[in-house]
């Protein structure tokens, strides 16, 4: 009986307990996502407002600088071009974030939807979402990533890349369309998903309202893991020329390039966009595990 | 001289008992608080003894037994105590020692038979490990032992049982099995946790029949842990009932259950509905729920559920003697035992004036089939064959408006599946379904939507059937929303905390989410969202089997009272036997898809006129160590045959004590013998008449 109500008799009437701060729970409960959320905040911060943090242009050429060491001049050190890598990094995250985020938020958010109503409906529909799913996933991430793009073309919207994010998307559709489904079969044989067929709900309103929720833990897994491995992708799209072109600040960009030939003499310059993604990546995914544990209700006291 | 000297050991070794709980605490740390799940147990238990542990989840019966075991897990710990078998306190030996007590002196049969065994190792296997390492046993001579093993716990075909896994076994054959890996090693002592609560009530009777007659000619002593007050009637010698974490009365089984002394043992005996007793009286109840074991109570730790509670209960109690080896912890023993204190619980009394039974049936099914394709055993990867399972074959009834109709039957008899085809959650194979004179069996889903209103489910398990992500508000709110029955949310506010208060909740509980609240309150929300659609007919799909013994008498006392309130009509499906007699107007019985008997409620129970039906009845305990040790040893031979092979004829007839060859070739047709008595039986008129299974 460890069970919170068990002290509460049926017949003595308490006053419910006033709802906490939900910010302050979750910090209280989760230390390390709230650690991690200040990291993705700070970097939405670089992103969104890069000319109050960022020292120098990130596209401005300095001869008298180039490959220079880190120092209070240039905290991370320059580039090839004289370039200041701090700045490139700050306005680089603008890159990362919103590719990252669209691409992935729009690929899991598709593909759960696949997933659950896979699962949902079964038998032939079930078999051929299940099908697409397959020849999807049939290509390698990349190549299937290289031949959306290639296909569709540039279509700018305020400076991004739409394509360059469906394409993205694509390849993480399948991926999380198989996990959400076979979590979504487990969530589809609960009684409460009975209930809600004999209470007539329409298939909609069980697909997003009951079973939707209940799959939400894997489903924020990955989505934050995908957001990483976008960031990663438009990375190596760029380095094949599809993706995010120079001179524009980007973190994949600068690991690629002419950084390959002069990592021996000027480390700094793969280090820090390195430890840039990484942040970021392990930032995405520890805040997401975090939100997991405090949105499911079972974990509350 | 040497017997003299064997019986002079004997007696000296008779003085010691067996084993000796003292004084036993055992508490875990959780990330809420310390649990204090055993508090201050002690019990003997003597060579031979059958022993019972009764109490409902929770109270720390299954706990105290692991702790015997050392067991526990890593967060729990003996703070005080001793456990001492045969003078050795068991909570001292090293861990390599323990392993040897382990299976060795003392083993163990858990509850679910499904899960303790190894899928991926054999039945031999699994029953010659302990020899082999306990005993040291060859190969040869463990293969020799596990036959004579099988043997003993009534495995008839032995040889080639071994080489099967535990998929391969029905529930009752895979606790055979835990019993005679039990067995192997010729222990001293079985502790049996809940052994048969996961079967089927005629295999239920088999297993304890079996039991209690191991422990009589091996002479072991048994411990068994149970919820269940009626099985322990007939097979405990000595009975400890226990709750939150103490033992409240302990005794002899005749002790327990025609002297309770302790109000909480008199209330589980009251709140549980019985066979031999007239019926159209509600249950008594025990209203509110154990302590929390983390701040239990400082007196008498029933004191709060108590209806004769006095101001002396909040002392601290100890168990007091009554008579030899009759001890109850209660400051009203004295009174309660002279006779002065009539131990009473509110319900009881007259059920409230029962509804209106229609004439005109709300539900009509007819011949009613359900067929699930499976794919053959035995057929290969690539191959499509498929074999039928006749989950439900041929059923018909009806059901009037402000009736309850009961369903029962063991499972696997298709009760469930005929619950979800009229619910529409199954398609119906063939056959029809009429709901107030309109035929519904193939209504699509625009069709079904105004249906759906009127037809509702409560279903048995009240964790999972409310969706853990919604709170209770959101839950009932959701269909009223929906439907736009109250569409303004203010009002649909009020209309929860209404239907909340109708199935004794609080309108407060809007806010919480199912975790949040016991199992009992979690049926009742289950019932309240039904309500919230206003139907008529609620298929209640085991909605009691899942809760305790005290909360069921509440549920079920809920259902009647809504049921005479708002003329609600019941589809009652259950396998006890006892709660379907008190709950239900007329019985339909089913064996293997088919309806076996069909009977008004007293009917049935009086003068059942189909062999399964009476073995059933026969079957079921009750709580009465006079009535049961009465009765003759009864267990109905055999096993449910697979629904995928049924066999011919009447399918009962694999386990029927009086069936014929015709049994075997021609299927019984439903027959009404007696008015709106209905049967499927070829010798059912001479039943009637009484010149077979005469008293059996």
């Amino acid at each position: 009986m460890a069970n919170t109500t068990a002290a509460m008799s049926a017949n003595s009437a308490v006053t419910l307990p006033k709802r906490p701060n939900p910010v302050m729970t979750f910090v209280r409960q989760q230390p390390m996502g709230a650690v991690s959320f200040v990291v993705i905040c700070a970097m939405m911060f670089a992103g969104l407002f890069p000319q109050f943090v960022a020292p120098y242009n990130p596209l401005d050429i300095d001869f008298s600088s180039l490959l220079a060491a880190p120092s209070w001049d240039h905290w991370f050190g320059t580039d090839a071009y004289g370039r200041d890598i701090f700045s490139r990094i700050i306005y680089g995250s603008r890159t990362a974030l919103v590719i990252g985020f669209a691409s992935s938020a729009l690929g899991s958010s598709i593909g759960a939807v696949l997933g659950i109503a896979s699962a949902y409906f079964g038998g032939r529909i079930d078999n051929w979402i299940q099908r697409f799913v397959d020849v999807l996933l049939a290509f390698p991430i990349i190549v299937l990533a290289l031949v959306v793009v290639a296909a569709l073309r540039k279509t700018v919207v305020y400076g991004v890349d739409v394509n360059l994010i469906i394409a993205i998307a694509i390849p993480i559709l399948p991926r999380v369309a198989r996990v959400v489904r076979a979590a979504a079969l487990s969530v589809n044989v609960m009684p409460y998903i009975d209930a809600a067929r004999a209470a007539g709900y329409s298939d909609t309103r069980i697909i997003f309202r009951h079973m939707a929720p209940n799959v939400v833990a894997p489903f924020l897994i990955m989505f934050t893991a995908f957001i990483a491995q976008a960031i990663l992708l438009e990375a190596s799209l760029s380095f094949l020329g599809l993706g995010v072109t120079e001179p524009t600040a980007a973190w994949g960009l600068m690991l690629s390039g002419n950084a390959a030939d002069f990592y021996r003499e000027a480390p700094w310059m793969v280090i820090f966009p390195g430890v840039a993604i990484s942040l970021a990546v392990f930032a995405f995914n520890l805040f997401g595990d975090s939100l997991r544990d405090y949105l499911d209700p079972r974990f509350k006291t | 001289m040497e017997a003299q000297i064997q019986t002079k050991s004997r007696a000296a070794q008779s003085s010691v008992p067996l084993l000796a709980v003292e004084d036993l605490h055992v508490q875990f740390e959780t990330s809420r608080g310390t649990v204090r799940a055993v508090q201050g147990i002690s019990y003997t238990v003597n060579r031979g003894e059958v022993v019972a542990i009764v109490g409902e989840s929770g109270c720390g019966k299954s706990v105290s037994a692991l702790t015997m075991m050392r067991l526990l897990a890593k967060t729990g710990r003996v703070t005080q105590g001793r456990i001492l078998l045969e003078g050795r306190n068991l909570l001292e030996l090293t861990d390599d020692e323990m392993r040897a007590v382990r299976g060795h002196e003392i083993s163990m049969i858990f509850q679910e038979p499904m899960t303790s065994l190894n899928p991926v190792l054999t039945i031999g296997m699994q029953i010659m490990e302990p020899l082999l390492i306990h005993l040291k046993m060859t190969e040869e001579q463990a293969l020799v032992r596990a036959l004579e093993l099988m043997q003993q716990v009534g495995i008839t075909d032995g040889e080639r049982r071994l080489s099967q896994y535990p998929h391969q076994l029905s529930g009752g054959m895979r606790q055979r099995v835990m019993i005679a890996i039990g067995l192997a090693c010729k222990p001293k002592l079985i502790i049996a946790d809940e052994p048969t609560t996961a079967l089927d009530v005629t295999i239920q009777a088999q297993i304890l029949e079996l039991m209690k007659n191991l422990s009589r000619e091996l002479g072991i002593a048994l411990v068994i842990i149970t919820h269940n007050l009626g099985i322990v009637a007939r097979y405990a010698d000595r009975v400890n009932v226990m709750y939150a974490a103490n033992i409240i009365e302990k005794g002899t089984a005749d002790d327990i259950f025609l002297k309770p002394a302790h109000p909480y043992t008199n209330g589980l005996m009251r709140s549980v509905p019985r066979l031999d007793e007239p019926r159209g009286t509600k249950l008594q109840t025990i209203e509110g729920l154990p302590p929390d074991l983390r701040m239990p109570p400082a007196g008498c730790r029933f004191a709060p559920r108590c209806p004769h509670r006095i101001e002396k209960c909040s002392q601290p109690i100890s168990l007091i003697g009554i008579g030899a080896g009759h001890e109850a912890r209660c400051h009203r023993v004295d009174e309660i035992a002279s006779g002065k204190l009539k131990v009473e619980f509110p319900g009881g009394g007259a059920v409230n004036s029962q509804a209106q039974i229609g004439s005109a049936p709300i539900l009509e099914v007819s011949g009613l089939k359900k067929y699930f394709g499976v794919k053959a055993a035995g057929a290969g990867f690539f191959s499509s064959e498929m074999a039928t399972v006749r989950a439900v074959d041929d059923v018909s009834f009806s059901i009037a408006q402000g009736e309850t109709l009961g369903l029962v039957g063991e499972s696997g008899c298709g009760k469930t599946t005929v619950g979800r085809v009229v619910l529409r959650l199954d398609e119906a194979t063939d056959g029809s379904i009429k709901f107030n004179g309109t035929d519904v069996t193939h209504h699509s889903g625009r069709e079904m939507r105004g249906l759906r209103r009127k037809i509702q489910v409560i279903f048995q398990d009240p964790y999972s059937s409310l969706n853990p992500r919604m709170t209770v508000g959101e839950i009932i709110a959701e269909p009223l929303k929906v439907y736009g029955i109250v569409p303004e949310k203010k009002a649909r506010n009020d209309r929860v905390g209404e239907l909340l208060s109708q199935v004794g909740l609080f309108p407060y509980m809007a806010e919480r989410y199912p975790h949040e609240l016991s199992g009992g309150q979690r049926q009742r929300v289950g019932i309240a969202r039904a309500l919230a659609l206003e139907p008529s007919l609620i298929v209640c799909d085991e909605p009691v089997s899942a809760l305790d013994v005290s909360i069921q008498g509440q549920v079920i006392n809920l259902l009647e009272d809504l049921q005479a309130r708002l003329g609600l009509t019941y589809l009652f499906i259950a396998h006890d036997l006892a709660v379907v007699r008190h709950i239900s107007d007329r019985v339909a019985v089913m064996y293997l898809g088919k309806i076996m008997e069909l009977a008004d409620r007293d009917e049935i129970y009086k003068r059942p006129l189909h062999p399964y039906t009476k073995a059933l009845l026969d079957a079921a305990p009750i709580p009465d160590p006079r009535v049961e040790k009465a009765r003759a040893p009864r267990a109905l031979r055999g096993e449910i045959p697979s629904p995928l092979t049924p066999p011919s004829g009447c399918v009962f007839h694999t386990r029927c004590p009086i069936a014929l060859d015709v049994c075997k070739q021609s299927v019984p047709p439903v027959r009404e013998l007696k008015t709106s008595h209905l049967v499927a039986c070829h010798r059912a008129e001479e039943i009637m008449e009484g010149k077979v299974l005469q008293g059996a």
